[in-house]
């Protein structure tokens, strides 16, 4: 199969899942998802990795590593947050 | 070692594979309060993998600059993760946004001036030519999306923090510029596609993409945050997924999908709440509908509202058994959480029913509020949804409005000729009694007069969030000794 046609085709089946899957995410966690989604997204950080690798200007260079540290600042500060919000999250303790 | 390098650098996808698994199981775990912890860790769990897999590769020269940047990021990271006011959240999310859009369009960039195809790139079973052309096709896309992106958040992150004013900014002949922008940027995207040893075309696309980024987000007002912050998570995932078509990175690819369509899902969420258009929000039409013209309100109120004391308020409370409250961004911006939680915990702890009644738009982004609230310990199962709250409200002995006024507006329901009409709204006029604690009469966003205000169940406290929050509680506490 062309590989183009492939990747497409994985597009619209996560995009689906995506859909099933966070439909079902209540109002009250809107927040940590949202912010659990940039920190997703930002998978992007992987390709900030290869690139600031192989540079091989100092122009290319210099860019690669401030996508790279924008990425990992995403990923890292992304997850602790949600985590930290999660954590607030408690069930009620007086429950009769 | 040699034997691993090859594995992750032939098997790439299969490692993104488990990493979209554990997302998606992540995600799915986030449906609950109680097992979403677990879920982000899941989540994260699955990031290590794309990491560890990524650093692997072969063809990677050095690894000093990226053991640097991966310490510095994560320390930054981590140290504002823990630094951050909860009432900041959104602006929090408008960087995360802005450096999504960064990553994307950098990456993008670097890897166009390094002249060489990816390597996945390469391994399409097409001619040089073609090959080539589709690689610039989607640099060009991606530069487009990251930027635009980068500087649409960088606005709102400027407008969350009040650097600049929260008022829509909007040029004359706004929708024709923003159009002449993009005819301006699909030209330089054929021309980058098709000649790409021009640098000058991809300059032509980021300053363009800046300059549209810029004007679609200055636009929008203070009060639609919570619509721009939902599509901007649309727009994270449409940075990540068309990098992913830059590289043929079927990670990306995925994952970019799956954030596209949590932020769609939100986007939609957040237009009916408010009332606007979602496929117009989509094409970029985030600015409100022309506001009814403020009304003179003060025919509206005269003679007919009537205002209570804090100690009336308390004894009403001492007499109900079932508690709604209904807290809008003005109680966070007054910082009256813990007031509020402290009069929660007194009323509970006589066995009064107390719940929080949450309109969708209530904070100032999808959730916000819920936040706020758990923050100061409300257990997460008093906190209702709009639906649930609505079935509750008509059995409510007393709903306790604190700094909402549009989201309890009655005319939402039947008055055509308002902004509002059609807009879903916590029915807070069902309940028994209403008690409304606002600074004044002025109206909300919306600009138009609330008829709650004046409803003969309806009393107002004319007093600040907070000190009038104490006050309640105080009377009460002495009316119980």
């Amino acid at each position: 199969m062309d590989p183009i046609i492939a990747a497409i085709i994985l597009f619209v089946l996560a995009l689906i899942i995506g859909f099933e899957v966070i439909t079902k995410v209540p109002p009250i966690l809107h927040t940590p998802l949202v912010v659990a989604s940039h920190a997703m997204a930002s998978i992007m950080v992987v390709s900030a990795i290869e690139v600031t690798g192989k540079a091989n200007t100092s122009l290319t260079t210099i860019l690669a590593f401030i996508a790279l540290l924008m990425g990992t600042i995403n990923v890292v500060g992304g997850y602790f947050i949600a985590d930290r919000m999660l954590a607030m999250f408690k069930g009620d303790k007086k429950k009769k | 070692m040699d034997f691993l390098r090859n594995v992750a650098t032939e098997y790439q996808t299969v490692f993104y594979l488990f990493t979209v698994i554990f997302f998606i199981f992540g995600l799915k775990l986030l449906t609950s309060a109680k097992t979403a912890r677990k879920g982000n860790l899941l989540s994260a769990l699955g990031m290590l993998i794309a990491i560890t897999a990524t650093l692997l590769y072969k063809g990677i020269l050095s690894y000093d600059l990226i053991i640097i940047g991966l310490v510095i990021g994560s320390i930054i990271g981590v140290v504002s993760a823990y630094a951050v006011d909860m009432r900041a959240i959104p602006q929090f999310v408008a960087i995360l946004n802005g450096f999504g859009g960064g990553v994307s369009a950098l990456v993008a960039i670097v890897e166009f001036l390094k002249g060489e195809l990816p390597v996945n790139v390469q391994k399409l079973p097409f001619d040089e030519a073609t090959k080539a052309m589709y690689f610039h096709g989607a640099v060009a896309l991606d530069m487009f999306v990251g930027t635009i992106t980068f500087w649409g958040s960088m606005v709102a992150f400027a407008k969350l923090q009040r650097l600049i004013t929260e008022r829509p900014i909007v040029l004359p002949a706004k929708n024709l510029i923003n159009f002449l922008l993009l005819v301006g940027i699909i030209v330089f995207a054929v021309l980058l596609t098709l000649y790409p040893q021009n640098i000058l075309y991809m300059i032509g696309i980021l300053v363009l993409a800046s300059l549209l980024g810029l004007s679609l987000t200055l636009a929008v007002g203070g009060a639609d945050m919570p619509v721009v912050i939902s599509l901007f998570i649309s727009y994270a995932g449409l940075s990540a997924g068309t990098l992913g078509f830059v590289f043929l990175n079927h990670g990306l690819i995925m994952v970019g999908a799956l954030v596209g369509a949590s932020g769609l899902i939100l986007t939609r969420i957040m237009a009916k709440s408010m009332n606007r258009d979602f496929y117009g929000i989509l094409l970029g039409n985030i600015t409100p509908p022309e506001m009814a013209e403020s009304k003179d309100s003060k025919d509206f109120y005269q003679g007919k509202v009537k205002s209570t004391t804090p100690e009336e308020v308390a004894m009403i409370l001492e007499s109900a058994n079932t508690i709604a409250i209904v807290p809008g961004y003005g109680l966070a911006v007054a910082q009256a959480q813990s007031a509020v939680r402290d009069l929660y915990n007194e009323l509970t702890k006589d066995g009064k029913e107390v719940y929080f009644a949450i309109h969708p738009v209530a904070g100032r982004m999808p959730g916000h509020m819920n936040v706020l609230l758990a923050e100061v310990d409300i257990p997460y199962d008093k906190l209702k949804t709009l639906e649930e709250s609505n079935d509750l409200l008509p059995d409510t002995d007393v709903a306790i409005v604190v700094g909402a006024n549009d989201v309890v507006n009655p005319m939402a329901r039947d008055a055509k000729d308002t902004p509002i009409y059609g807009m879903p709204i916590l029915d807070v006029d069902k309940a028994k009694t209403v008690i409304v604690i606002k600074r004044s009469l002025a109206p909300g966003f919306a600009g138009i007069p609330n008829p709650l205000f004046i409803k003969e169940n309806t009393l107002m406290l004319f007093a600040d969030a907070k000190p009038g929050l104490s006050e309640i509680l105080r009377e009460y506490k002495e009316l119980k000794s």
